[in-house]
């Protein structure tokens, strides 16, 4: 499966971001959707509770998120995520990464904070959610 | 022979009672300030009191909060009336909760409890039994020198 | 590491609202936090920082006030619950809050505070 396959934003605008460059720019581990790094979000969204992503409505939305658990990947690809960044070097597990690999989404994990994960990709320009 | 001082605190925790937890570990630490502990003795005596509080608030009916602090370290031990645990094991991993919805909305239950009280603490203890309740023993040593690494993670 | 700046010029700076625990306007801030979770605020925050947050009921200044924070932030339009407003006020730790989400506020405060230390990230 391929990034082309992806939905993606139709016009580059400003706020857009591949994962490759946050990758790069959150010295991150890419850890399912290798194949995917051309694929661009278009904003970003950053939450510890379920009940908040849910509420989400755009598409292209990158989550950063501290709570390391399988909830978190149903939750994502209920909304319509197709990639999370799971900050403060929390452990994904093989259950994890099984699900996000079924629902073709793309992990990363970094070892900073979720502040410092929203700081750089701010910085960098990545749009908020509106 | 030198004479021992030991301060000894007791509280009662109300099980559910959300809006006043976090009260004991307060006083815990109002003490270790005044005793001008280091702080980051105080620090993790803080978090682990706090998580230790939390998890009787959030799982069982009512506890009682024993500490004694003298020279050496700072013990605390929780005791509860509740559902217990049945694997302890389990319930030490990393993200494991059985925390009602609830609890969770208000950004507790996230399974990070036990695992932060082992890693703040230099002794810890935790016997269960189902339908009965919890008991939760801790040390810290109040000298920074003596932290007991092999505990954390 | 970041350099400290005060609460009141953060909150002026990005037109923040004050909810209560003026006293602690003056506090210095090292850093910022951003988590919903309790424990993951308790195991990882420091002293000094303002933590960024939706959760609004008063265990968050019992958190606030164990961690010796500067600050905490309600994101998304969020206030705060009455007691936790005024065990802010009694513990002189203010609340803030922006209708802002906490992605955007976030990057905005690392901005702030990197850019007043004068050092990269």
């Amino acid at each position: 499966m391929d990034a082309a396959r992806l939905p993606g934003p139709k016009a580059i605008k400003t706020g857009v971001m591949q994962i490759k460059e946050i990758a790069g720019i959150l010295d991150a581990r890419v850890l399912c959707g290798e194949d995917k790094m051309d694929y661009a979000v278009d904003a970003a969204f950053a939450s510890d509770l379920m009940s908040d992503v849910l509420t989400l409505k755009d598409d292209h939305v990158l989550l950063i998120t501290g709570l390391a658990n399988t909830q978190t990947i149903r939750t994502a690809e209920m909304s319509d995520i197709h990639c999370v960044v799971f900050a403060r070097n929390k452990k994904v597990s093989e259950e994890m990464l099984e699900l996000a690999r079924e629902n073709d989404m793309i992990v990363l994990e970094c070892r900073y904070s979720v502040f410092k994960t929203c700081g750089l990709l701010f910085t960098a320009g990545l749009s908020p959610v509106f | 022979m030198a004479e021992v001082e030991r301060i000894l605190l007791e509280y009662n925790i109300e099980g559910g009672n959300f809006t006043r937890a976090g009260y004991a570990s307060s006083q815990i630490k109002k003490v270790l300030k005044q005793m001008q502990v280091d702080l980051g003795v105080i620090k993790r005596t803080v978090v682990a009191s706090y998580e230790a509080e939390v998890n009787v608030v959030a799982h069982a009916y009512s506890g009682t909060m024993y500490v004694a602090i003298d020279p050496e370290a700072v013990c605390i031990e929780l005791v509860d009336e509740g559902p217990g645990i049945p694997d302890i094991e389990q319930a030490m991993q990393e993200g494991f909760s059985t925390a009602s919805v609830s609890v969770r909305e208000m950004g507790f239950g996230a399974g990070m409890g036990l695992p932060n009280i082992k890693k703040n603490t230099d002794h810890l203890e935790i016997d269960s039994q189902v339908e009965k309740g919890t008991r939760v023993a801790m040390t810290i040593f109040l000298d920074p020198a003596r932290r007991n690494k092999e505990q954390q993670q | 590491m970041m350099d400290t700046m005060k609460v009141s010029e953060l909150t002026e700076k990005l037109d923040l609202k004050v909810y209560s625990g003026r006293k602690g306007l003056s506090r210095d801030i090292t850093g910022g936090y951003v988590s919903d979770l309790l424990s993951d605020v308790m195991g990882n925050a420091d002293a000094g920082e303002v933590w960024l947050t939706l959760q609004t009921h008063k265990n968050i200044m019992a958190i606030a006030s164990l961690k010796d924070l500067a600050a905490i932030l309600l994101v998304g339009g969020n206030k705060p619950d009455e007691d936790t407003a005024r065990q802010s006020d009694l513990e002189e730790i203010p609340i803030l809050g922006t209708s802002l989400p906490a992605f955007e506020v976030a990057g905005k405060v690392y901005d702030l505070l990197k850019n007043d230390a004068g050092i990269q990230g």
